[in-house]
């Protein structure tokens, strides 16, 4: 096998590594301003992308349906913060991370009760036709993709250091006490940043949904982003791109050369578990992640 | 009201420490194995064993083995599932490759097997903890689930990897009904059960509940963090592996890989969580509700909603999963067990508290 048809598996692997990066971002947003692991955010992609969908489907103009799944993850935001972090507030974390369980499987049942289990498929009007670039083939959705990020990311960026609320996000992931004291909200603070961590969602929702079917199995796809976010370091954006990137890159590299040299019926299915091996070595050299602050629970 | 403690005093060190100093606590556990013993198998139809008493007994072990490492050791593990499967495949495998392997020995070695798989997925707790440990076992869960269906070996080369468990013979004995099964199941879970009660209750039990209330502490005052943690690790692993066992050959007979997924592991979770972490009783207590709870939910539903979909059910069963985990992480985080712990102490008193 040639180099450009490494270059292609690598191109390929770091372009669904973007994939990753979106459902990673979502969880960083909410470990940085409130230092809850969001277990739910698959969930939530999930649940954004199959609600977006079944309205599309059922007739409801694009932007209007846009326009209603948010204003659902908006509550969905408050009525989280209402529930379930209020009455946790100062619990250890790992508390707040099973709750979020608790959370995950509650909207998973929630979204297929009110939509159902069948697949849906998502047009979002991009075309999906690789395109031939010095012998190399490449998706021009996950170019897209890429792009979309990379928009979010900037985005993000300037909420985070030029808006007041971005701010206040930060003070308070610094410092929930100090933050607090100065007069900043907690409440909507976390209220807010789930319902942007929804957002996040949505869009990586709706990319994942036009890609692979807007189905069940989106949740495990979210899973992924746990080793992304143990790579990256838990509350960095710019670690959960880098991150998204390695483990996409890494576990099709992974499938197509360790796989071939397993032999063919073996080697399949590397992808579902090197992104978590992957993570676990890179835990006990590198705990806090690339990106990461320094002082994480150590034991 | 039921009964007081007045009149009966400890007056050597065996006495203080029984597990049960209560005469009327030792009466009720007597009535407790007779009612299990003789009075279950006597009147309980085939289908309770088999659908209901013996996953229950199963699902308790396992509990009771997670229990053990997120309860009382304080490491939070997905990867219970995971464990599970070693546990099913090796006994299978030893009972297959080793020739007049008895079915007891070969559900140890399964568990050793479990315990030697979950010490390797452990080391990383050494270094990290909370949600990067479950990370960790996450890893061990998915690897697990691959390593066992794509090496056809572990399934004797069946092409979907289903392994399909050889029969149950003690002494010449078949334990091939559903009574006799239920009857072995019993006696294992209430051996490791004892001997779980017994271990929490040793210096190796308060050494994990040391490191789990406050590592550091637990260093400075002498406890070794490497070898209590891995030792909790393969202990939880050793039960979680007989448990999987059992569910392969006393209660499935032919399971395959995806029997033990990932979503078995967080219903582990949530009977400790819902049953009550750190507590034997609270594992069975977990067992039960989880198990009980959707064979409720679809009576009621059918009866009270006529025609109602089942795949409804089943979203509705999730959900309410989801939200009774909530639900008692803010008000009992100790779970049924602190319940029934508080309506114990009640009925003490009652029907006149002080």
């Amino acid at each position: 096998m040639g180099w450009e048809f490494f270059l292609e598996v690598l191109i390929g692997g770091l372009l669904a590594g973007v994939m990753y990066s979106l459902v990673a971002l979502g969880f960083v947003l909410i470990y940085k301003a409130s230092g809850v692991f969001n277990f739910a955010q698959g969930a939530m992609v999930f649940f954004a992308a199959l609600t977006f969908v079944s309205l599309v489907e059922r007739g409801v103009n694009f932007w209007l349906a846009l326009l209603v799944t948010m204003a659902a993850l908006a509550l969905f935001g408050v009525l989280v913060e209402r529930l379930v972090l209020r009455p946790l507030v100062g619990q250890p974390p790992i508390t707040l991370f099973m709750a979020t369980i608790g959370l995950a499987f509650f909207l998973e049942g929630l979204t297929q009760g009110l939509w159902g289990a069948q697949v849906h498929s998502l047009e979002l009007g991009i075309k999906d036709i690789p395109f031939m670039l010095g012998g190399i083939m490449i998706s021009q959705f996950d170019l897209f993709a890429a792009g979309t990020a990379g928009v979010l990311v900037i985005a993000l960026a300037i909420f985070f250091q030029k808006t007041r609320i971005g701010r206040a996000l930060r003070a308070v992931a610094d410092d929930h006490q100090a933050a607090q004291s100065v007069g900043i909200p907690l409440k909507h603070i976390w209220a807010i940043v789930w319902t942007v961590a929804g957002l996040v969602a949505l869009v990586a929702g709706m990319l994942w949904g036009a890609r692979t079917g807007v189905q069940f199995a989106l949740t495990f796809t979210a899973l992924k982003a746990l080793p992304v976010l143990i790579l990256g370091g838990f509350s960095s954006i710019p670690g959960a791109i880098v991150g998204g990137l390695l483990i996409g890159a890494g576990e099709k590299l992974a499938e197509v050369y360790i796989g071939s040299s397993l032999g063919l019926n073996i080697g399949t299915g590397i992808e579902n578990w090197f992104p978590y091996m992957l993570a676990l070595v890179f835990l006990l050299v590198r705990p806090e992640g690339l990106f990461g602050e320094k002082h994480i629970d150590r034991v | 009201m039921i009964y007081r403690e007045a009149g009966q005093f400890k007056t050597t060190y065996a006495q203080d420490s029984l597990i049960f100093p209560l005469r009327q606590d030792r009466l009720s556990m007597v009535a407790l194995f007779a009612f299990a013993y003789v009075i279950v198998p006597a009147f309980a139809t085939d289908y309770w064993f088999s659908a209901i008493l013996i996953p229950f007994l199963i699902l308790s072990l396992a509990a009771l083995g997670l229990n053990i490492l997120t309860g009382y050791t304080g490491q939070l593990s997905l990867g219970t599932a995971g464990f599970m499967a070693v546990g099913a495949f090796a006994a299978f495998n030893f009972m297959l490759r080793v020739p007049g392997m008895p079915i007891l020995l070969a559900f140890i070695l399964a568990g050793l097997s479990a315990a030697a798989v979950g010490i390797l997925f452990g080391l990383p707790s050494l270094r990290i903890k909370g949600f990067y440990l479950a990370v960790a076992t996450l890893a061990a869960q998915f690897f697990i689930e691959w390593t066992l269906t794509k090496f056809s070996w572990f399934s004797n080369d069946n092409s979907s990897g289903v392994i399909s468990a050889q029969k149950m013979q003690i002494l010449g004995y078949d334990f091939d009904t559903p009574v006799s099964k239920y009857l072995l199941t019993l006696s294992i879970v209430v051996v490791l059960t004892v001997l779980a009660i017994n271990l929490i209750r040793s210096e190796t039990g308060r050494a994990f509940m040391a490191v789990r209330d406050m590592g550091v502490a637990a260093e400075v005052v002498g406890i070794p963090m490497l070898k209590t943690k891995l030792l909790s690790f393969a202990i939880s692993s050793f039960y979680c592996g007989i448990a999987g066992a059992l569910w392969a050959f006393a209660y499935l007979g032919s399971v395959e890989p995806q029997a033990f997924d990932l979503n078995r592991s967080f219903q582990m979770l949530f009977m400790i969580i819902i049953g009550g972490m750190g507590s034997i009783l609270g594992s069975f207590l977990g067992a039960f509700f989880m198990l009980l709870l959707p064979i409720l939910l679809n009576v009621f539903g059918h009866a009270l909603f006529p025609g109602i979909r089942s795949d409804l059910l089943s979203n509705l069963e999730v959900c309410l999963f989801g939200a009774l985990i909530i639900f008692f992480l803010i008000v009992e985080p100790q779970g049924l067990a602190k319940l029934w712990r508080t309506g114990k102490e009640k009925l003490r008193l009652w029907p006149f508290p002080y």
